[in-house]
């Protein structure tokens, strides 16, 4: 029987946007189209979620499994609860990255992860590129939870999720991401989702820590589009009070304590001077501009603790989000994964 | 590939006038009732049948809509998944008398589909089903309380349901492939 009849012998119309994507390694390909059917099916999982007892046993007898080489509460839990809420069998492994050298063994991993039954490899590791590289080596879908500098899309679509309930349309609207851009995954995902979105990105942080190609002769005042990690056009300004004004979107990125050690900045005190999100500081930013931080967040460094809990903040939001979204990727790639 | 029209506009009025009036009988008027349609076509035919009823009652029955896409039992096998829709239903299903609504039944797998996706929001103290059309091929032991029209077919053969609300008229078409394909 062909797809379509059988669509149709059970009354739900084969029209519409088609997932077809196996593996969800970042952002940057997504279609417009792909974007909103993600988020149209994290909004009807987020109505399971609502429920007195939130699980569906749309993939009943389905294997997940969460590979983690770096330490992660959130991202790992929303996966697994978005796994269970989806009736999947829910297997984690940690891997400690010093007993697992780089290439072969982790292909070698993900192959025997395979052999024992694993329809859906959710995996983070430190090193870009390695979520690809277990994709192409094995059958099993890849869901990329982050992986080194380089991405993390279901972070970004959460993002997006989030900002889609406040703010209808997200075309024209001013998102500035604050912080260490350099080395934010978050970051790099957001820009492509966001941009695919129609939203007009400001990337502001330390000159050290923002994506300049200075060998190019950009200079901070020059707003110019970014050739670094193939981003697509944003503007850069280093100056954070020009760069939040009439905003909608102030989104903190974490700032990791060891920037300060390899002298990327020259003290926490002077970051939290230049670029912690202050009350003073959002209100430059239109009204009501939305507050966002990825966690963890070192709260009274990237954001000021009033504003970090104040009514601008969606940060819990975004948590919540989370298990949604990543219900919605499971769903869609377990899709890619068919039998018989 | 053949069609044949086998309900008008007048056909299908008429289907759902009668629906409608052997619901409020066999449950002896309106107390409980809660109208939940099947997406796609089975929403907008709970609406019409809420406010016949609304017409000639004057109660107001609460509708809702499924979307049965996480329990459908096909899912392992299909190589598009289904678009996940909004379930929206607008009261607690509990202790309510739930009427299912949907424009084709044919294997009743949908129907499974549905009661599952109701019992998961509740407890119904009953759960009937309504549908425009019994096209017959019932792979499950699952009958229908309400029928508009009964239409033999052979397996091969679709029923297609063609609502204003979606198609932008009303309309039942019997489709016929041409011989020798399955």
């Amino acid at each position: 029987m062909t797809i379509s009849k059988e669509l149709e012998r059970q009354g739900t119309p084969a029209a519409g946007p088609a997932w077809r994507r196996r593996h969800v390694l970042d952002l940057d390909d997504f279609t417009a189209e792909e974007l909103e059917l993600a988020l149209q099916t994290a909004a009807a999982m987020a109505q399971v979620l609502r429920r007195e007892i939130p699980r569906v046993p749309t993939l009943r007898g389905r294997t997940i499994v969460t590979l983690f080489y770096e330490a992660s509460t959130r991202t790992r839990v929303a996966f697994e609860l978005a796994a269970k809420a989806l009736s999947a069998d829910v297997v984690s492994v940690t891997a400690q990255a010093s007993s697992v050298s780089k290439g072969e063994s982790l292909v070698d991993t993900a192959r025997t992860l395979r052999a024992t039954g694993a329809d859906i490899i959710v995996i983070r590791h430190p090193s870009a590129g390695a979520p690809y590289l277990v994709a192409e080596h094995q059958e099993a879908s890849v869901i990329n939870a982050g992986d080194g500098w380089h991405a993390h899309p279901s972070q970004a679509l959460l993002d997006l999720y989030t900002l889609r309930q406040h703010l209808q349309e997200l075309r024209g609207r001013k998102v500035v991401i604050v912080g260490d851009i350099l080395h934010s995954r978050v970051a790099r995902s957001n820009v492509w989702g966001l941009t695919r979105a129609g939203a007009r990105v400001v990337l502001c942080g330390p000159p050290t820590l923002l994506p300049w190609d200075l060998t190019a002769g950009a200079t901070p005042s020059s707003s110019q589009p970014l050739d670094w990690m193939r981003l697509p056009p944003v503007e850069v300004e280093p100056d954070l009070d020009r760069a939040v004004e009439e905003a909608d979107v102030v989104m903190a990125l974490r700032l990791q304590g060891e920037r300060q050690q390899t002298g990327l900045i020259t003290s926490i005190a002077d970051y939290i001077k230049h670029y912690q999100i202050t009350a003073a500081r959002l209100a430059r930013a239109k009204p009501g501009a939305l507050l966002m931080h990825p966690g963890p967040m070192n709260e009274g460094i990237e954001v000021a603790p009033e504003v970090a809990r104040g009514p601008q903040s969606v940060v819990d939001e975004q948590v919540a989000n989370g298990v949604a979204v990543r219900m919605a990727l499971l769903y869609l790639v377990a899709g890619t994964q068919t039998r018989g | 590939m053949s069609e044949t029209i086998l309900m008008g506009p007048a056909d299908v009025r008429r289907a759902l006038t009668r629906i409608a009036h052997e619901i409020v009988e066999r449950n002896g008027g309106c107390e409980g009732l809660l109208f939940v349609g099947m997406r796609t076509r089975g929403a907008p035919l709970a609406t019409r049948l809420a406010s016949e009823i609304g017409a000639f009652e004057g109660a107001q029955i609460p509708i809702g809509a499924l979307d049965i896409s996480l329990y459908r039992d096909d899912i392992h096998h299909l190589q598009v998944q289904p678009v996940v829709h909004s379930t929206d239903i607008p009261v607690d299903v509990a202790d309510r008398r739930v009427v299912l609504v949907d424009d084709v039944l044919f294997t009743g797998r949908s129907a499974r589909a549905a009661l599952d996706a109701i019992m998961d929001l509740g407890r119904p103290l009953s759960i009937q089903l309504a549908v425009l059309v019994d096209r017959g091929h019932r792979e499950l032991p699952i009958r229908p309380d309400y029928v508009g029209r009964n239409i033999p077919t052979t397996r091969s053969q679709q029923v297609q349901v063609r609502l204003l609300e979606v198609d932008g008229r009303d309309e039942v078409a019997l489709i016929t492939p041409p011989e020798g394909q399955p």
